[in-house]
């Protein structure tokens, strides 16, 4: 069965990294549902948060053949309940006086805020999981969203241990 | 460019020791293959030199004794102290993509890294074919291309091409160099990935103006691959199962890949043979990695293997796969392949396993080592348990063997036999010889009718199946082994794609010997048109029979070679010879063949390995009730079949 994986990738911040590891899920037929690079605590290390839905058995061939890569340290599953995931919205949802109170109910409904207000439209700035931004954003939408951008999701993983502690040194 | 730190001391892999400096041609692969770590050469502090005498004092230090390479703008900065080296030859091609293959031949000889040099633009990319073809077939390659300088990097400058880019997908590893004190890092490292683990190609890409550039070198450089940790020791639970599964399994085959090559492990997989009894098959990248005369070889399987050792497989109750890959040529449709096997797979490369077929025991390791731990724990079971019966596959799969040996029979319209020349090549030149196939029918033939003997006598390219590989590939082969008489096989279509480096040949004294099997045809898509194309022959004729274009002993006399032609069956061992008693140019003989000779058995594409005909018509596993009784029968069987369409009765 088609599964949601959450792959944490630590590469080494290299020129290129990037299309290596996105040119490899593109030849091997595997699609990225969301990707985030960022930098870690680690100045050469970079760290890629890659959600992909594929069957269990790609999966271990997604993993195999990132590994693979020269400038892949270290590759981590991270399970939904066992890790925490987030992504970042920002909506510009039109907002004249007639509606704006209705809309900020729905903005502090969903403990999004609002970053940005004109007389026709507000931005809401909101974090979360997948489940929950689209949620937000099926409420907002019957008043009429102008533009939308949502970051790839981040994610980490729950208790007192670090994955690049053990991998960088 | 952002610099990974110096690892504190120990963590960082160390270069591989220098490839085949002192040790003897054929051996000395094994230690580099394994990721063992020492450094070579004498220890150089900050010493004042050009970004190009790093790169020529580099080439030297790791060993390189050889760049098969053709020089142009951008590279020019290395050609310059390249022409007073005294450590590293090199061999001037007249193509690039010669310089690629030539550079693989050396190193499927030798074992040693193979080295290109082109420079930028069309020069790299006219080793993508080269660099794609080692990427498949897991050759240690180091591709070295100049590169735009870098204040012009980006601007569609005169010949820059983004050829890290375009190689991505088809390098082990690409780097470009941006600051020339990375230089000697840099090639330690490409020579390192290369060669190390599952080996491959490596592309260096250096910009003129980082050749130029006033630097210093040190050497030797620490290796900065954080990310690179190859598996070579094997699990030793797996290993105790999968010697526990052996022991359990009463129709067991040893499914022999190229890996075991690569690791240097022929004579460890003889014992494990002769230890467990197991029919062995070895595919197209290991041919010579067991020894055809051995009664324990089936042959090759796969589309257009033995019929006993594609039986094997599909009848067997364990396959041990020990460095090959499951492709696709040889599973043909992977869901009717094997049924009842259990898989043991063993790879250096943990991808490789389970990718095409689940392996129910998994061992990642290199392949030497994986033998050897086998053979210990098999004898532990053996102590405890005893041999298996095996008696009763034996005489299954000796019953296929003699009822379906390789055979050919003679073109009705009095035309010389492909396989028959190839035969007598194989059998006049022998054992020790190397032998370079090109791709398609002649290099199919090749695969069966020369008896390989030993490991590193047979090149060709396997897995990107590239025409026009042999002629370079083979010169590459000479280098590496001067004293080794080296045997291009080639097709007509092939040897009119890459046939330029016989000039190299001749004028850098690397007399090898070609056999263009000479059918006139694009043989192999020619035998699919006329089996699954109604006999519709679509630009497949080269016109090389009727109207001999190019005449190819005048073609081979116009380059420096001597050129000969063989048309009758009296003649071929004559010829051979006297190629043989020629050592001082290379030789071309253009042999002309009949043009419907087919290469048979034949596992059609798309179709399960049961339904391989032994030749046409003839399905052995299809029924086996209809099994003909004697080989006589099946000979006459085969001769008729072949027949074409009309003339049977």
């Amino acid at each position: 069965m088609t599964e949601r994986h959450t792959l944490s990738v630590l590469v080494e911040d290299k020129p290129g990294v990037l299309a290596r590891v996105s040119g490899l899920f593109s030849r091997r037929g595997f699609n990225i549902s969301s990707l985030a690079v960022g930098p870690t605590e680690h100045p050469d290390v970079s760290r890629m948060t890659i959600v992909v839905e594929v069957d269990e058995l790609p999966m271990e061939q997604v993993t195999k053949q990132l590994n693979k890569l020269v400038h892949v340290i270290k590759i981590v599953e991270l399970e939904p309940d066992a890790s925490v995931q987030r992504e970042l919205l920002l909506v510009k949802v039109r907002a004249d006086s007639t509606v704006r109170s209705q809309v900020l109910e729905t903005v502090q409904m969903f403990r999004a805020k609002v970053v940005d207000v004109s007389p026709e439209a507000v931005t809401v700035e909101a974090t979360g999981t997948t489940d929950k931004l689209n949620a937000l954003l099926r409420m907002l939408e019957p008043y009429g969203v102008r533009e939308m951008v949502k970051s790839g999701m981040v994610a980490v993983g729950r208790g007192p241990r670090s994955i690049t502690a053990a991998a960088v040194r | 460019m952002t610099t990974a730190p110096s690892r504190s001391g120990s963590a960082g892999p160390k270069p591989a020791p220098p490839p085949g400096r002192t040790a003897t041609p054929r051996s000395d692969s094994p230690a580099a293959a394994r990721g063992e770590a020492t450094v070579p050469g004498p220890r150089v502090d900050n010493e004042p030199m050009t970004g190009a005498q790093s790169l020529v004092r580099s080439l030297e230090e790791i060993g390189c004794e050889v760049v098969f390479g053709l020089p142009g703008g951008t590279i020019l900065p290395a050609y310059d102290p390249l022409l007073d080296s005294e450590k590293v030859r090199h061999i001037l091609v007249r193509h690039e993509q010669g310089a690629g293959h030539a550079a693989t031949g050396y190193a499927q000889a030798t074992g040693r890294v193979g080295v290109c040099m082109a420079t930028s633009g069309p020069g790299a990319t006219n080793l993508v074919t080269p660099i794609a073809d080692a990427h498949m077939d897991s050759v240690p390659l180091v591709a070295i291309t100049g590169q735009q300088s870098r204040p012009l990097i980006g601007t569609d400058a005169f010949q820059e091409a983004d050829i890290t880019g375009i190689t991505l997908p088809v390098t082990k590893h690409n780097m470009l160099v941006t600051e020339a004190t990375e230089i000697p890092r840099a090639i330690a490292e490409a020579f390192h990935l290369a060669s190390t683990g599952r080996p491959g190609p490596v592309l260096v890409d250096i910009p003129k103006d980082v050749l130029q550039e006033a630097t210093t070198f040190s050497w030797p450089p620490e290796l900065a691959l954080p990310g690179y940790r190859p598996t070579t020791r094997p699990h030793g639970k797996q290993i105790r199962e999968a010697a526990r599964l052996i022991q359990q399994s009463t129709r067991p085959v040893l499914y022999v890949g190229g890996g075991v090559l690569k690791a240097e492990a022929s004579q460890e997989l003889l014992e494990l043979a002769e230890l467990t009894g197991a029919p062995v098959v070895t595919t197209l990248m290991a041919r010579g990695a067991f020894p055809d005369s051995h009664e324990l070889h089936l042959g090759m399987p796969g589309m257009h293997g033995t019929v006993a050792a594609v039986a094997s497989m599909q009848r067997a109750d364990l396959l041990v796969a020990l460095g090959s890959r499951f492709d696709d040529r040889v599973t043909g449709k992977l869901d009717s392949f094997a049924p009842a096997a259990k898989i043991v797979h063993a790879d250096i490369d943990p991808a490789e396993i389970s990718k095409n077929r689940r392996a129910d025991v998994p061992i990642v390791g290199d392949a030497k080592e994986v033998v050897v731990e086998l053979i210990e724990a098999i004898r532990a079971e053996r102590e405890q348990h005893g041999a298996p019966d095996l008696t009763a596959w034996w005489s299954q799969m000796s019953e296929l063997r003699t009822t379906f040996p390789l055979g050919y029979s003679w073109p009705d319209d009095g035309a010389l036999s492909p396989e028959y020349v190839i035969e007598r090549i194989g059998a006049i030149a022998g054992p020790d010889a190397i032998y370079a196939a090109g791709v398609g029918q002649h290099q199919m033939w090749a695969a069966q009718f020369v008896r390989y003997e030993k490991p590193r006598t047979w090149l060709n390219s396997g897995g990107l199946g590239t025409m026009g590989y042999a002629v370079p590939a083979a010169m590459g082969a000479k280098v590496g082994a001067p004293d080794t008489v080296v045997w291009c096989i080639d097709g007509d279509g092939c040897f009119q794609m890459t046939n330029q480096e016989l000039a190299t040949c001749a004028i850098e004294g690397i007399p090898i010997k070609v056999a263009v099997i000479n059918n006139g045809n694009l043989g192999m898509v020619r035998q699919w048109q006329n089996l699954f194309y109604g006999e519709r022959y679509s630009n497949t004729n080269l016109n090389t029979h009727k109207l001999r274009i190019p005449d190819f002993p005048m073609l081979a006399e116009a380059m420096g070679c001597v050129g000969l032609r063989v048309e009758s069956k009296e003649d071929v061992d004559r010829v051979i010879r006297q190629a043989m008693e020629i050592d001082d140019r290379p030789v071309v003989i253009d042999f002309v063949v009949g043009a419907d000779a087919q290469v048979w058995p034949m596992v059609a594409a798309g179709t399960g390995n049961d339904e391989i005909m032994a030749a046409r018509h003839i399905r052995p596993l299809f029924d086996s009730d209809e099994l003909a009784a004697s080989v006589d029968d099946v000979s006459d069987v085969t001769t008729e079949a072949l027949r074409p369409e009309g003339d049977r009765s």
